[in-house]
This record gives structure tokens, C-alpha cells and sequence, in this order.
């Protein structure tokens, strides 16, 4: 215990603070390690501050905005550049110049050429892929120390050039002589320049997102004012967290030529009146879904530092918390594309031998109010749960008390990429600030695939 | 024939497709009380909105029928006369269907033009009430709004669809011969433009939802919903229920509008059909086309026409009086007989007789055609597999074998198969002429074998012929039956023997064919007597689809059996298009000469030496155009007639849908059981008399022929 006391304190951002949590009464229940092997810990996690797309960020490019965020990692943990193993980001929309912005960015913020790096993508929760990769490789004793990221930059995407148009100038590179060159030239056609947007809806079902919530909402009968009303809470509490300072995951970052950015810009608590005025944005002209009770299109990035446990205490760190189960599910595209963190709850929970009772911090990636209201309907259904899951009971109803007091994706913003590892940080740091013991990470994402995580955090750690 | 390509009118029959569930209606309910305990129809009240629910009993679809007419007229009487209400949704009780058409057995009931012509007026006079309601009238639309379902949905004000598979919206009123009679020839063109309301009328088409919407004949699409609080379907009409109700407060507030705006293509359109030059060259072309394809077979289209020009050019009132009088007439000709005839042969070929198999059926059956995306086209076809061994057929509980025909192979399969196989799996042989008794001769469980004969091409072909044995046993009919039922098609299920029914049929005519060719008629000018007549391909053409070498060795097969009476035509004709390699279209050389690419078709100069030996002289009292055609479809008859008489068939209705869907027999005519019926048994016992004296035995009528003419009264429908 020893080493554990003398040099915590370095990771800290204010005495003043650590104070303060001694005074919080901390529950302790079991742990949940489990034997062979390794117990895998969030060192510190940070994040870039997160913006809506077109913004202070639009002249970047992701790996910039991902590099800001591993410089602010390594500033903030102060993690010597050369223990680092291996680094992995998520991302959704890739920029073709950079396509493994892992790397670039690693680079960019002076790693080691020698750590490798690769980037993954699972739609909205491709950092909680590239986290639990690196909980695999540390768990199975590849790596000690990995950095897990994710970036999104949602105000530059790369738009093509059509088929048609690429396949043209494809053969155009490849003709020899000028007759070849003109015949071609000769087959162009003015609509071969329409361009190519990326799809912004599932490629198995060709629905947009936003479309799928609000079918999703109606199966579930969540009407407008329930989603308004929840979405006004996302924005209230993140205003309040924002302004009280908890949001400490934050890093200033000092976008080049421009000023330096310091917070999030998308949390905007309105009134329901104001929200009622809203038109629908998906369904038109009757559907619930509006601008106002979906997340919006937003830049960010985020990285977080993971070890294995006696590797970090062997560094002198004070982990923020274990990364205990995890687990992917996945289910039909069409209909049930947002329902995800219905079917994955009681499985990781389950797995991990808790139950919802344990649970002191839930954070849920808000995709839409309607999202987020139609899981709580179907959680609290017995019919559901009989019909869809083959359970015999409900799932329950996670406590609104625990559940994402900081705000989410509604007001804080969701840079597909990076929202994963935003999850886990407010987890851990709630739990850390509000005395938990074990929090609960969900999402849903495209594809039909949510993850779950379940982080614990060790009072031992907080309390000596 | 495995190879029998009937294009054309036959495909138009899909439409049926969705009517298929329709069909017998009980009507012993005869609209005793009538307030208290409305069986068709009931309302709520839910604001100042009336929900009006319909819900034909013990039916799975709802029909219109005179009851349900007159509980819709009370039901929006009532909404009509009270304060309280406003406006009204009117939606189905049942998930599938809005409303499938009228009762067809209604129509058929009919004894005299004018009982039709009336019960069409009503229904104009209805719907007319509708149209002018004073309170908006929202229609919410899921399932099946066909015939006088959509044209009761045109009559509301707004009208809201769910985008569901189901949801199809059309008036096939041409494919049973009749025309739209409760004013949907007056209100489409106004709806959707003359252009696009010909289309649908004289095609019969379904149209999906987005489609109906685009075309401004639905204002709103709400999408179906998946799993929620309640069973996807429950809660989706429910949806669908709330978005109507909102929509109808808002036209009642006029909040929202129920014109809708029109696009510039449309804007155009409308504009030219406004220059009375226009209007005619539009009705002369579509003209044009109706009789280029019917044939003059068909009246109903050129009435469709002739009623939508009559209400735009002589206003509505003139208009809606021809459409209810065209209708009464229509519904009275024998086309219109012939086809509904078929209609009902197909509901009932679209059922399991043997009832339920003991192992339930799986198959995907979301396959349909243009209803794909690409991703569920790949995602389906990941289910299937190509393999040259037997891995796997452990686990099968069907093989369908279709090697070549030849009876020697297809033992080498079925013993080869019945190795491996589990004890329950059945063994399907598909062939188009070996009897399926010598194919199970070799098996160690007959009881399991069964003949599943497809038609080329499998995909556009609706017809199943099944083939039991004595030994088959009834699970396996059933299964074999629940298996083509899921993949959509109509089944009739046949006897064993050579040829069965369907290839024993076309035999004789094919058999016809060639006496004719050889006898110095043009194959070209033999297709058009042959589809002039009604059928969707020629005959000599329809030797080159099936591929001459097929139709030698069925004709050989089969004539070695059957003997002098299908004789005929020299079969040495084909034997020499063989030898010089003319097997038709998969050569390129039959009777025509095929080119890739090339749409013309030549005739085959080469054929010249070939019949010009084989030539024989004309008989000149029976080689009449006319005397032709009946020379070919008498023999047709008369063998379909025989093949009830031995008990091949079990129905008269399974022959005619057997004829009509798997060989092209020409469906105004309603197959050669309907054909005998509508046209008389005497006639066509005359017609074949008159052949026989001058071709002896193959034109001897048969017994149960005769038997019908004897007695007039008697018919294969009663």
C-alpha cells in the first residue's frame, strides 16, 4: 500500500478535490476479479472538447483533432511515451487520406515510430472496440500499456465522385494513346458529376438513423414531450456538470490559427415550449424525432490510457477504475437497430454476477430521447422481455437518480468515434465523485450492435 | 414439357396473387338487427374523430358485399347527423387488408345485366355521398386495398398509407374480365392523370405504397413498426390509427390541405391532356396497344377505355351511367365467367388439401420480385449452396431431383439419394413425362417418392403439378404441396400415368402441330392462328422454347403408350430437325432462326428441304383458319376431358388451371373444362366428329365428351 500513497497525487488535478472525496461514503461489495487473469485498469482518460460539426474545428483534419487528444493524455498522466505497446482508435467516417488515423496521429503527437497502431470501426461504439481490444491484448499478455482512442470529424466527410465518373477517370489513367483518351472523354455525361454522399443510413436496410428512432419511438409509443422532456434533462444536467466542473475529462485544445477551445459548445438547455416548435426531422410531417431530442453532428476526439494492473501500480499510478466484463450483442438491423442496450444488460450483468441494484452509475449513449426512452419502456416490459429476449422477466428499469447525472450524447455531443470512451470516463469519474462502486457502460449502434462494459472503480485506490 | 415458356397475358395473373384470400364470403348473415349488432362495420368516437372499423366476419380479408354497403351507409349517416363529430377515419380491423374488392360470388350470383348494373350504381351512389362529404374522411390504409376497396379510399378526402410489403393498392377488376364499377373509372384519371389511371386500369397492376404515394394516390406513407409493447402488426395499425387521427383533426381544422402539390412532370401531363388533339391521340394509341395485345379476346380493356373517355369528354354524369352499364355487361360475357372461373380454380389450387404435413414447411418466402434490396437478395441467397456430392443430405427432409430425363439415371439418383438420407425425408422426382411409379419401382419406401413436375421458367411459371402414386402417402402429398405453396405457386395435384395431365394434354396438339406444318402451313402463319386464338405463344414457336429433342422424346414416349390416338403428325420431322442439330432456341435454329441480340425472328430456310419431304397433301374441308385452330385445341380438349374421365384429375378446376397456367391455354376461354361449358359440349363433339371422318381415331371423341353433349344439362361446373 505503500507505493500506492506515495505517489498518487501526481494524477490528480487539485488537492482540494481529492479532499473532497474522502468525505463521500464509499460502498465496497465483492470484486469482480477473476482468477488467471489479469486485472486491466483506466490509468485516466481524456477527451478534446467536443463541438458541434461545422464549428471551431471545421479547417482540421481527424488526425489533428485525434492527435489533441493523445497530447492531452500524455500531459495529463504523464506517461512516458516509450512504455507505451500499441495504440488503437475508433472511428466511423474515415477520411481516405488517413484511413489509419491511429497511426498518423500517434506520429503527429511524437510516439515512438516503433509502437504500432491500428484503428477499428463499429459505428458509434468503435472506441468501446478499440478499448475492449486492448483489454484482450492486455488480459492475454500481449501488451501492459495501451492507449485506446477514438475521433470523429463530422464537418469535413469525404464525398466521391460518382461511379460512373470514377470508373472514367480510372480508364483514363490507364489509356495509352490520345485516341484511347478521347474516345473516353467522348462516353463523359453531365450527370456523371453528381457526387457520391457516404451513406448516412444502414447499408442492409437503407433507413437513416434518425428514422429508425422515431419508428422506434412509435412502436414503444414514446411521444414528443416525453422525448422533449428527457432530452431537456440531458442538457440540464450536462449545463450543470459543465458548470460545477465535473466534466474534468476535458482538455483545452488550441485549434491552430484559432482560439483555444476549453468546453463543449453543444449543451443548450432550452424550454419545452421552444422544443414543442420544432418540426419533425425525420418523419415529416407527423413523426416525434426533432433536431432537438436527437444528438447532434458533432467533432471530437478522445484516448485513454489502459494497463494492466501491476503494471500501473508498479508505475505509481492511482487507476481511475477496473474494466471488468464486456460484451457485444446484436440483432435484427431494421426494427431493433436501437434497442441494444435492452438485450446486452441483463447478459453482461449476468456475466459479471451482479444485478441492476449494484449498479451506482449507468451511462447510456443517448442517440435520440426516443432511443433511450423506448430501451426504458422495453426494459420495464414483461411482454418484451417474454417475446424477444426468451426471458422469463423483465430486465428493470435502471434508476433515472444513476443514470447519466452528467448529461450524454443529447447535449455533450457524439463524435461517433469517440463517444466510447467519453462513456467510460463519466462513469468512472462519477463513481469516484459519487461513492460508487460499479458502473454500468451501454450503446447502441449501427449494424444492430451495442456493447456493454462494466467498469468498477476501487475505493482502495481513492481512500488509501 | 419442363420448357413451356407462356409469356404474356399469363404473367398478368399474378395480380391474383393477392385476391387469392378473397373469395368465399359468408353471407347467411342477413342484416337481421341492424344498430345494436352491426356485423361488418362499427365505429367509436375518440375526440371529435369517428373511427370506422371494418371487419367482414369470418373472413380473413374484407369484401364488399351488400351488407357491408348498407351498414357503411348507416355507420356514416350517423356520423354525417351528429354534433359532435368532425371528421372520421376509416381503417381495417384486419392487419392485412384494407379491403380486398367487392364479393365476387355477389357478382356472380347476378342472374340478368341489370341486377349487375344496379348493384354498381349503388356503389356510385355511395361513394359519391362520400366524396362530397361535409366532414373529412381519412382513409388508413393497411394491407390489401384492391378494386372497390381503393376506389371507396379515392372517394375519402385524405388518404394514408402503411409502407408494408402488404400494403398493395390496384384495380385488377380487367383480370376477371370486368371494369372499376363503383366510379374508379370517373375518379383515377382525376386523381392521377388519364395516362397513369389507364395504366392501372387496364393492366390490373398492384401498386406498392411508396409508388401509390409518389403517384399522388395516397397523400401519406407511415412506416410499419417493429417490436414494441405489442406484436409489431397490433401496434402498427394502431400507429397508423393515431397518425389518421391527426391528420383528420387537422383537415377538419384546416390545418392541413388535401391538395396536393404536383410535380412539373405531372403539371405537364395535366396541362397536355387538357388540348383535345392530345386527349385523342392518347386514347388511339393506348387503343392501339389493347388491340395489338388482346387480340380482340378480351372486351373489358376497350370497354375501360371507352368509359374514361366517355366521362372526360361528356362530364361525369354521362361518365359514371356508362361505367355501371359497361359493368353490367362485362360482368354478363363468358370471358368474364372464364376468368373469375379461373380466379376460383386458383383459390382452391392455393390450398392443402391433404391438410398440415406432420414436419412443417420453413422456407424464406419474403421473395418477391422488385420487393428486394440488394442486401436481402444476397442475404437469401447465402442460404443456398451448389455442391456436386451428398454432404449434408443427412439433415434434409426433401430432395427435389430433376437430372435428365432418363429413367435409367434418375434410379441411379434415387438409389444413390436414399442412401443417405434420413427416414423421413421424401425424394421428389421433377419430370415432365417418365411416370413417377417406374422412378419409385427401385426406392425402399414409395410411400415417400412423389412427383413435383416445375415449368420452365420456374421463377414466371405459377404452376405445380404434384404426381402422387398409389403408394405415395398422404403426409408426403402434403408435404409436397406445403413446400410449392410456400414458394407461391398454384398446385394441382394429379395421378400417376404417362405424361400425367398436363404433357399427356399437349402431346396430341403438338402431335397436331406438325400434321399442319407438314400439311404446308407457315410456322409463322401457324403462331398467329395459335395466338390469335388466345394462346400467349404460338405453337411452332412454342417447339422451339421446349426444345425440339424434348419434344421427339415426349412424343416418342408417349406415343409409344398412347398409340394411333396421338398420331398425327409424322414424328420423323422432328427426328430430322434433330439429326441436323435444330433444337430450337438453346441451338439457334428451329423452326426460326435465333441470334443474340436480334428481337426479328427469320424463318429457318434450311426447314424447307425438310418438310417439303415430308409433305403432305391438305384436306380442304378442314383447313379453314378457323378449322385450324379447332383442330389443335379440340384435340387438346378432348385429351384434358379424358384425363378426368380416367381419374387422372380429380377436379375439372385443377385441369383448367393446370392448362391454363402451365401450357398457355387461353384463359378467356377459362380452360377446356369452362371452354366445354361456356361453348357447349355438342359444339365441340361436332367440331371433333367432323375431324375424325377425315382423320380417323384421333379426333373420336371421349366418353364423358359424348356424355356431355348427350345431355345437355350436364356441366362440369354446375
Amino acid at each position: 500500500m505503500t507505493t500506492i500513497l506515495t505517489c498518487p497525487f501526481k494524477k490528480l488535478p487539485t488537492t482540494s478535490k481529492w479532499a473532497l472525496r474522502f468525505a463521500v461514503q464509499t460502498k465496497t461489495k465483492k470484486t469482480l476479479a477473476k482468477p488467471n487473469i489479469r486485472n486491466v485498469v483506466v490509468v485516466d482518460g481524456v477527451r478534446t472538447p467536443f463541438l458541434l460539426s461545422g464549428t471551431s474545428y471545421k479547417d482540421l483534419m481527424p488526425h489533428d483533432l485525434a492527435r489533441a487528444a493523445l497530447t492531452g493524455l500524455l500531459h495529463r498522466t504523464s506517461v512516458p511515451k516509450e512504455v507505451v505497446d500499441y495504440i488503437i482508435f475508433g472511428t466511423v467516417i474515415q477520411e481516405v487520406k488517413t484511413s489509419n488515423v491511429a497511426r498518423e496521429a500517434a506520429l503527429g503527437a511524437g510516439f515512438s515510430d516503433k509502437t504500432p497502431a491500428h484503428t477499428v470501426t463499429m459505428a458509434c461504439i468503435s472506441a468501446n472496440q478499440a478499448m475492449t481490444t486492448g483489454v484482450g491484448l492486455i488480459a492475454s499478455g500481449q501488451c501492459d500499456v495501451i492507449v485506446a482512442g477514438g475521433v470523429e470529424l463530422m464537418s469535413d466527410i469525404p464525398i466521391r465522385h460518382s461511379r460512373k465518373m470514377r470508373k472514367l477517370m480510372l480508364d483514363l489513367n490507364k489509356a495509352k494513346s490520345m485516341g484511347q483518351r478521347l474516345s473516353l472523354i467522348s462516353k463523359f455525361r453531365l450527370n456523371f458529376l453528381a457526387p457520391e454522399l457516404p451513406a448516412v443510413a444502414e447499408f442492409s436496410t437503407s433507413e437513416t438513423m434518425g428514422h429508425s428512432a422515431d419508428r422506434l419511438a412509435a412502436a414503444f409509443a414514446v411521444s414528443r414531450l416525453e422525448q422533449d422532456e428527457y432530452a431537456l434533462r440531458s442538457h440540464s444536467l450536462a449545463k450543470k456538470a459543465q458548470d460545477e466542473g465535473l466534466l474534468s475529462d476535458v482538455v483545452p485544445f488550441r485549434v491552430p490559427g484559432k482560439d483555444t477551445v476549453t468546453k463543449d459548445n453543444g449543451i443548450r438547455p432550452s424550454s419545452l415550449e421552444q422544443m414543442a416548435k420544432l418540426k419533425p426531422a425525420f418523419i415529416k410531417p407527423y413523426g416525434t424525432v426533432t433536431a432537438a431530442n436527437s444528438s447532434f453532428l458533432t467533432d471530437g476526439a478522445s484516448a485513454m490510457l489502459i494497463m494492466a494492473e501491476e503494471k500501473a501500480l508498479a508505475m505509481g499510478y492511482k487507476p481511475k477504475a477496473y474494466l471488468r466484463d464486456f460484451m457485444y450483442v446484436s440483432q435484427d438491423p431494421k426494427d431493433q437497430l436501437l434497442l441494444g442496450p435492452t438485450y446486452a444488460t441483463p447478459k453482461v450483468l449476468e456475466k459479471a454476477g451482479l444485478t441492476m441494484n449494484d449498479i451506482d452509475a449507468f451511462e447510456f449513449h443517448e442517440a435520440f430521447s426516443g432511443q433511450i426512452l423506448a430501451n426504458f419502456k422495453a426494459m420495464d416490459s414483461d411482454w418484451f422481455a417474454e417475446n424477444y429476449m426468451g426471458r422469463k422477466t423483465k430486465v428493470g428499469l435502471p434508476p433515472l437518480e444513476k443514470f447519466n447525472n452528467w448529461g450524454g450524447s443529447l447535449s455533450l455531443g457524439h463524435p461517433f468515434g469517440a463517444t466510447g470512451c467519453r462513456l467510460v470516463m463519466a462513469a468512472a469519474n462519477r463513481l469516484r465523485k459519487e461513492g460508487g462502486q460499479y458502473g454500468l457502460v451501454a450503446a447502441c449502434a449501427a449494424g444492430g450492435q451495442p456493447s456493454m462494459v462494466v467498469c468498477a472503480y476501487n475505493s482502495s485506490y481513492s481512500g488509501g | 414439357m419442363v420448357a413451356c415458356r407462356a409469356i404474356g397475358i399469363l404473367s398478368r395473373f399474378s395480380a391474383f396473387r393477392i385476391l387469392r384470400s378473397r373469395g368465399y364470403i359468408c353471407r347467411n348473415f342477413t342484416g337481421s338487427s341492424a344498430l345494436l349488432t352491426r356485423t361488418h362495420i362499427n365505429y367509436g368516437v375518440k375526440g371529435d374523430v369517428a373511427v370506422v372499423r371494418i371487419n367482414s366476419p369470418n373472413s380473413k380479408v374484407n369484401t364488399l358485399s351488400k351488407e357491408l354497403h348498407s351498414e357503411f351507409t348507416e355507420v356514416m349517416n350517423e356520423i354525417w347527423a351528429s354534433d359532435q363529430i368532425r371528421s372520421a377515419v376509416l381503417i381495417s380491423s384486419k392487419p392485412g387488408c384494407f379491403i380486398a374488392g367487392a364479393d365476387i360470388n355477389m357478382l356472380s350470383a347476378c342472374k340478368t345485366l341489370q341486377e349487375v348494373t344496379q348493384l354498381s350504381q349503388e356503389a356510385q351512389r355511395i361513394l359519391e355521398k362520400l366524396e362530397k362529404s361535409p366532414k373529412p374522411v381519412v382513409a388508413a390504409i393497411n394491407g390489401s386495398c384492391l378494386g372497390g376497396g381503393l376506389e371507396l379510399a379515392i372517394s375519402c378526402q385524405y388518404r394514408i398509407a402503411t409502407k408494408d410489403r402488404k400494403t398493395v393498392l390496384g384495380v385488377p377488376e380487367v383480370l376477371l374480365g370486368a371494369l372499376p364499377g363503383a366510379g374508379g373509372t370517373q375518379r383515377l384519371p382525376k386523381m392521377v392523370g388519364v395516362p397513369a389511371a389507364l395504366d392501372m386500369m387496364l393492366t390490373g397492376r398492384n401498386i406498392r405504397a411508396d409508388r401509390a404515394k409518389k403517384m399522388g394516390l395516397v397523400d401519406q406513407l407511415v412506416e410499419p413498426l417493429g417490436p414494441g409493447l405489442k406484436p409489431p402488426e397490433e401496434r402498427t395499425m394502431e400507429y397508423l390509427e393515431e397518425v389518421a387521427i391527426t391528420f383528420a383533426k387537422g383537415l377538419a381544422d384546416k390545418k392541413i390541405s388535401p391538395k396536393r402539390n404536383k410535380g412539373l412532370v405531372e403539371k405537364l401531363t395535366a396541362y397536355a391532356m387538357t388540348i383535345p388533339f392530345v386527349r385523342q391521340q392518347v386514347y388511339k394509341k393506348v387503343e392501339e396497344k389493347v388491340r395489338k395485345q388482346t387480340k380482340g379476346l378480351y372486351p373489358a380493356p376497350l370497354k375501360i377505355i371507352d368509359v374514361v373517355k366517355t366521362g372526360i369528354e361528356q362530364g361525369s354524369d354521362a361518365g359514371y351511367l356508362s361505367e355501371s352499364q359497361k359493368f353490367g355487361e362485362l360482368v354478363m360475357t363468358k370471358e368474364s365467367k372464364a376468368l373469375m372461373g379461373l380466379y376460383h380454380g386458383q383459390v382452391l389450387c392455393k390450398k392443402n388439401k391433404f391438410g398440415a404435413p406432420q414436419k412443417d414447411v420453413k422456407l424464406n418466402d419474403k421473395v418477391k420480385k422488385k420487393a428486394l434490396t440488394s442486401f436481402e437478395r444476397d442475404s437469401i441467397f447465402s442460404n443456398l449452396t451448389g455442391q456436386l456430392d451428398y454432404q449434408g443430405f443427412e439433415k434434409a427432409d426433401m430432395v427435389i431431383e430433376a437430372v435428365f430425363e432418363d429413367l435409367s439415371l434418375k434410379h441411379r439418383v434415387l438409389k444413390e439419394v436414399e442412401a443417405v438420407i434420413p427416414d423421413h425425408c421424401i425424394f421428389a422426382s421433377n419430370t415432365s413425362a417418365l411416370p413417377i411409379s417406374e422412378i419409385a419401382a427401385v426406392s425402399k419406401r414409395p410411400e415417400k417418392v412423389i412427383g413435383m413436375h416445375y415449368f420452365s421458367p420456374v421463377d414466371k411459371m405459377q404452376l405445380l403439378e404434384i404426381i402422387t402414386t398409389e403408394k405415395t402417402s398422404r403426409d408426403t402429398s402434403a408435404s409436397a404441396v406445403a413446400v410449392g405453396l410456400k414458394q407461391g405457386k398454384v398446385i394441382i395435384v394429379v395421378k400417376d400415368g404417362p405424361g400425367f395431365y398436363t404433357t399427356r394434354c399437349l402431346a396430341p396438339m403438338m402431335s397436331e402441330v406438325i400434321r399442319i406444318l407438314q400439311e404446308g402451313v407457315d410456322p409463322k402463319k401457324l403462331d398467329s392462328l395459335t395466338t390469335s386464338f388466345g394462346f400467349p405463344v404460338g405453337a411452332a414457336t412454342l417447339v422451339d422454347e421446349v426444345g425440339v429433342d424434348v419434344a421427339k422424346h415426349v412424343a416418342e414416349d408417349l406415343g409409344k403408350v398412347f398409340g394411333e390416338r396421338f398420331g398425327g403428325g409424322n414424328p420423323e420431322l422432328l427426328t430430322q430437325m434433330v439429326s441436323k442439330g435444330f433444337l430450337g432456341r438453346k441451338s439457334g435454329k428451329g423452326f426460326y432462326i435465333y441470334q443474340e441480340g436480334v428481337k426479328r425472328k427469320d424463318l429457318n430456310s434450311d426447314m424447307d428441304s425438310i418438310l417439303a419431304s415430308l409433305k403432305l397433301p391438305p384436306k380442304s374441308e378442314v383447313s379453314s383458319d378457323e378449322d385450324i385452330q379447332f383442330r389443335l385445341v379440340t384435340r387438346f380438349v378432348n385429351e384434358a376431358v379424358m384425363c378426368l374421365q380416367e381419374g387422372i384429375l380429380a377436379t375439372p378446376a385443377e385441369g383448367d388451371i393446370g392448362a391454363v397456367f402451365g401450357l398457355g391455354f387461353p384463359p378467356c376461354l377459362g380452360g377446356p373444362f369452362r371452354f366445354v361449358d361456356l361453348y357447349g359440349a355438342q359444339t365441340i363433339v361436332d367440331r371433333l366428329k367432323k375431324y375424325e371422318a377425315a382423320y380417323g381415331k384421333q379426333f373420336t371423341p371421349c366418353q364423358l365428351l359424348a356424355d356431355h353433349a348427350n345431355s345437355p344439362n350436364k356441366k362440369f361446373y354446375q
